[in-house]
């Protein structure tokens, strides 16, 4: 039988490969978060159905299973966003230390309201549930990194800073 | 692990230790509310409608995922567990509708009757309720999700059961759904399954929406007509009419499932096609008669040719479908009337390891131990859905399976090795694995118990007899259990019946008797069959619907009546003889086949047809019963000396093409072309193409002796080399001669 041909690109289904070797191979679909996040990044930053179809297919998983999962997380996005997506957390010990007051600032600064992207594609803005770093609230996430003890000038200082 | 007891409500109860509290609590009576929990399915647990009180526990505990230890006390109507049971019903009402009145569940609603015994009357929830936007999962299922309390059955089902995971839960907290995400038709062919899993209304029969509520249908019990596996079934009527069909719990067979076939095959008892009334051919035309003018018709028609001709020109062909009771009245009829050529394997051409070959008897209790099941010439979930779940149920649990077939099919397991050979191919390969040469044979040396199915493919093929022959002989290598899954719900029935001749059937007789054929879709050769018909001078048609080719040259055609209006007996893979009783009223003037063959005998005026019963028919064969005829094992040394260098034709008959009822049911017919996709055409390799020279969607002249269709080309990767896959038993290719053999592609100019 001929292989199946994937239509991932061939970087990503090496790093997939790579980062399979850590499941037992007859559990690859364990590497399914990873793969996703491989892809949506190449992909400027969000998934779309091809994509993930590709990935189901490539970790021979049924092709819901990868809906499921790329639903539930609120780290993929299936629309395209901004190159910068800002995650402001407002569950509960955020919101006690005034996390509103960051959201409304950062919507004011670039005029998009929450799950909205600025026009120049630059940045998409999202209230988020809680990220696990109360002690420093209010806190925000931006790509993969995160920013505590936040003020609205911090703010400023930060968006400043990305490209 | 020696038993422990526990104790529920006061009662005392012996559990095996694995168990968990539901189990044991099911099993001496004592009911405990469930949605989520189904005894053939994983625990889920996410319902909590089943939530208990354990003794020193300091919260209720969900009884389908709490294992039972010993000395373990559970109250199930304590004050604490109904608080809890209270609770769960107020907050899965949260979001459900209030649209019972309308809803096809209603009367048979899980969720309606528990919220009768735990639901309050009214509600402390003043927020907006969700709704969720229903999906077109194809025409089979009806959605409507609002009502869905996610309970995960039908996910459950899908993976665990099916095989074929098409349903999830996308989204999470309020929003998560039970969807296919994307527009997809569900196209598992037990998918029907999930909607008597469904416990509210969320999921119902598309079918049958809207036609009856529960309380107004009358249940009987019934056996399922279109596969060798016999599914208990349960009929609903109403009037005297199917409405719908569902399972009867059958733990040997069918468990709690059934497949869509024996489901949704009801639409096509109902069809237009249905002879009412006897009719002759009176100046070329048929005109409807009363049931005497036909009889005395029938009876000078035969006299006339068979006087002329001799009784040798009489043949009868009779669908495996039929009911033991009528196969044997028909081939008691023939052989009283002094002819034997009498044949109920209508799709088969090859006999050569033995006239009478019995299907062999096979229990599907053998696949629960198999470590290997080989499937040779088998597309087993479209063949016998139900002995697909068994399958697949033995891959879950790591049997590996293997298989030599002429398409490479999609399983829902897949195979650890496997032969996709052209038909022409076919018997070498199992030579291969005789002579314990290949992969495949070393799987099968390794395993500790073999099952081997025989399917339609290799029973249909132009050496069958070989290749029977093999099996038996591999079978015999690796001490497997050996099954042969026959075409129609009563193979095995028709044999004990004795409809099978003692030599080769004649390709054309002067007189023939009918029961439920149509020779242009239930033949291996419908070009031979109809060239025949046409040929004869008296042809008398027992017929449940009108055929066209029937039309055009029978003489008599005698209104018979389905399984579901009359009673019977199929006798099923496994030899049990299951009898039934008449569901539903006839339909106009037609009458159980039976009896009609009775008083045509009485016409006949031959000795033995006085039955005032079809239990006194049962009853006479049972005391005849045939001795079995051990099958004797050749020994296979050449390969019979056919062409390599033609192209054969694979003639497979398509899921909802194998019997008369299923080809006239709506709906099957609508899911059809999305499982199976196009039927109409010819399908082959890229490599045939190059060969051929021909490119996909080219209308080709497809030939097979003087015999040929237009179809359009088309690609299939499925498809090995030499061979093409052309479709039987549908109206594109009823013109076409065998299911397996030469075929002739012309590209037209």
């Amino acid at each position: 039988m001929t292989e199946k041909k994937s239509s991932l690109p061939e970087n990503i289904q090496r790093k997939i490969d790579q980062w399979v070797t850590r499941y037992p191979t007859e559990q690859k679909r364990s590497g399914v978060l990873q793969a996703l996040m491989f892809v949506q990044e190449h992909n400027g930053g969000y998934l779309t159905e091809a994509l993930m179809d590709a990935v189901a297919d490539y970790l021979e998983m049924p092709r819901i299973a990868v809906y499921e999962v790329a639903t539930f997380y609120s780290l993929y996005h299936l629309k395209p966003v901004g190159r910068h997506v800002i995650d402001v957390c407002t569950n509960i010990s955020c919101m006690l230390r005034d996390s509103q007051c960051i959201v409304d600032h950062i919507k004011k600064r670039l005029h998009i309201n929450a799950n909205e992207t600025t026009t120049d594609g630059k940045f998409t803005l999202r209230e988020v549930e809680c990220l696990a770093a109360c002690a420093a609230a209010p806190m925000m996430q931006i790509g993969k990194k995160y920013y505590e003890n936040l003020t609205p000038e911090k703010v400023d200082t930060i968006l400043d800073g990305l490209e | 692990m020696s038993d422990i007891e526990i104790e529920i409500d006061g009662q005392t109860c012996t559990a095996a230790p694995n168990q968990m509290v539901i189990q044991v609590a099911d099993a001496v009576g004592i009911y405990i509310p469930r949605f989520c929990y189904h005894k053939h399915l994983s625990v889920a647990a996410n319902c909590r409608m089943c939530l208990v009180e354990v003794e020193k526990a300091p919260k209720p505990m969900p009884a389908c995922a709490t294992p039972v230890a010993a000395g373990m006390k559970v109250f199930t109507r304590s004050a604490k567990a109904l608080a809890a049971q209270r609770a769960v019903m107020e907050f899965l009402l949260i979001n459900h509708p209030l649209d019972c009145p309308i809803c096809d569940q209603g009367g048979e609603c899980e969720l309606q009757d528990l919220s009768l015994g735990y639901g309050k009357a009214d509600s402390y929830y003043c927020e907006g309720k969700r709704s969720v936007k229903d999906e077109d999962i194809g025409p089979l299922i009806a959605t409507d999700m609002t009502r869905c309390i996610q309970c995960t059955r039908c996910v459950r089902f899908g993976t665990e059961i099916a095989g074929i995971r098409e349903l999830g839960a996308t989204d999470r907290g309020e929003n998560m759904e039970i969807t296919t995400y994307i527009k997809h038709t569900i196209q598992s062919e037990v998918s029907g399954n999930i909607i008597d899993l469904c416990p509210v209304g969320a999921l119902t029969s598309k079918p049958y929406r809207f036609t009856a509520r529960a309380w107004e249908l009358v249940q009987s019990a019934t056996i399922a007509a279109h596969d060798c596996i016999g599914s208990h079934l349960y009929a609903h009527t109403r009037d005297g009419k199917v409405m719908r069909v569902v399972p009867r719990e059958n733990t040997a067979l069918n468990e709690t499932w059934i497949s869509d076939r024996d489901r949704f095959s009801y639409e096509g008892l109902y069809h237009e096609d249905r002879v009412q009334k006897p009719m002759i051919r009176e100046n070329g035309k048929l005109k409807e008669v009363s049931w005497q003018d036909a009889f005395a018709f029938a009876l000078q028609g035969l006299q006339r040719t068979l006087n002329r001709s001799g009784v040798a020109e009489l043949a009868g062909l009779i669908s495996p479908s039929a009911t033991l009771e009528e196969l044997y009245l028909f081939q008691k009829l023939l052989r009283s009337v002094g002819s034997t050529n009498v044949e109920h394997r209508l799709r088969q051409s090859d006999f050569s390891d033995a006239m009478s070959v019995a299907p062999l008897v096979f229990s599907l209790n053998e696949f629960s131990d198999a470590d290997v099941i080989l499937l040779i010439g088998s597309q087993i979930h479209k063949e016998q859905p139900i002995a697909g779940v068994h399958v697949q149920k033995a891959f879950k649990r790591g049997a590996k399976i293997i298989a030599v077939n002429m398409l490479d099919y999609d399983f829902h397991f897949s195979l650890t090795e496997k032969m996709i050979v052209a038909p022409q191919a076919f018997v070498s390969a199992l030579m291969e694995i005789n002579e314990g040469k290949n992969a495949m044979a070393a799987v099968l040396s390794s395993a500790k118990k073999v099952c081997i199915v025989l399917g339609a493919a290799a029973q249909n093929h132009m050496q069958a007899g070989l290749v029977r022959t093999l099996a038996e002989q591999i079978a015999k290598k690796y001490n497997a259990a050996l099954g042969i899954f026959t075409e129609g719900a009563n193979a095995m029935g028709a044999w004990i019946a004795g409809a099978v001749p003692e030599k080769q059937m004649p390709t054309s007789a002067k007189a023939y008797l009918l029961l439920n054929v149509e020779p242009d879709k239930d033949c291996g050769n419908p070009a031979a069959t109809v060239h025949a018909l046409r040929a004869a001078e008296f042809v008398v048609s027992f017929s449940i619907f009108h055929n066209p080719i029937l039309q055009a040259c029978a003489h008599v055609i005698f209104p018979i009546v389905p399984f579901t209006e009359t009673s019977g007996t199929f006798v099923n893979m496994a030899g049990d003889w299951q009898s039934f009783t008449g569901v539903a009223n006839a339909v106009g003037e037609a009458r159980p086949a039976w009896k009609v063959l009775r008083v045509l005998a009485n016409y006949l005026q031959l000795s033995g047809f006085d039955y005032e019963s079809s239990e006194e028919v049962r009853r006479e064969v049972k005391e005849k019963s045939l001795a079995r005829v051990p099958v004797v094992v050749k020994e296979v040394n050449v390969v019979a000396d056919i062409p390599k260098n033609k192209i054969y034709r694979v003639g497979d008959i398509p899921i909802y093409e194998v019997d008369s009822i299923v080809r006239r049911a709506k709906a099957l017919q609508a899911i059809q072309p999305v499982m199976e996709g196009e039927l109409a055409a010819v399908r082959m390799s890229t490599e045939m193409l190059t060969q051929l020279q021909l490119r996909e969607g080219m209308e080709v002249r497809v030939k097979q002796g003087e015999h040929s269709v237009r179809l359009p080309v088309k690609l299939d990767t499925h498809v090995p080399g030499g061979a093409v896959f052309v479709p039987g038993g549908i109206e594109a290719t009823k013109e076409l001669g065998n299911l397996f053999g030469e075929i002739e592609i012309e590209g037209i100019d």
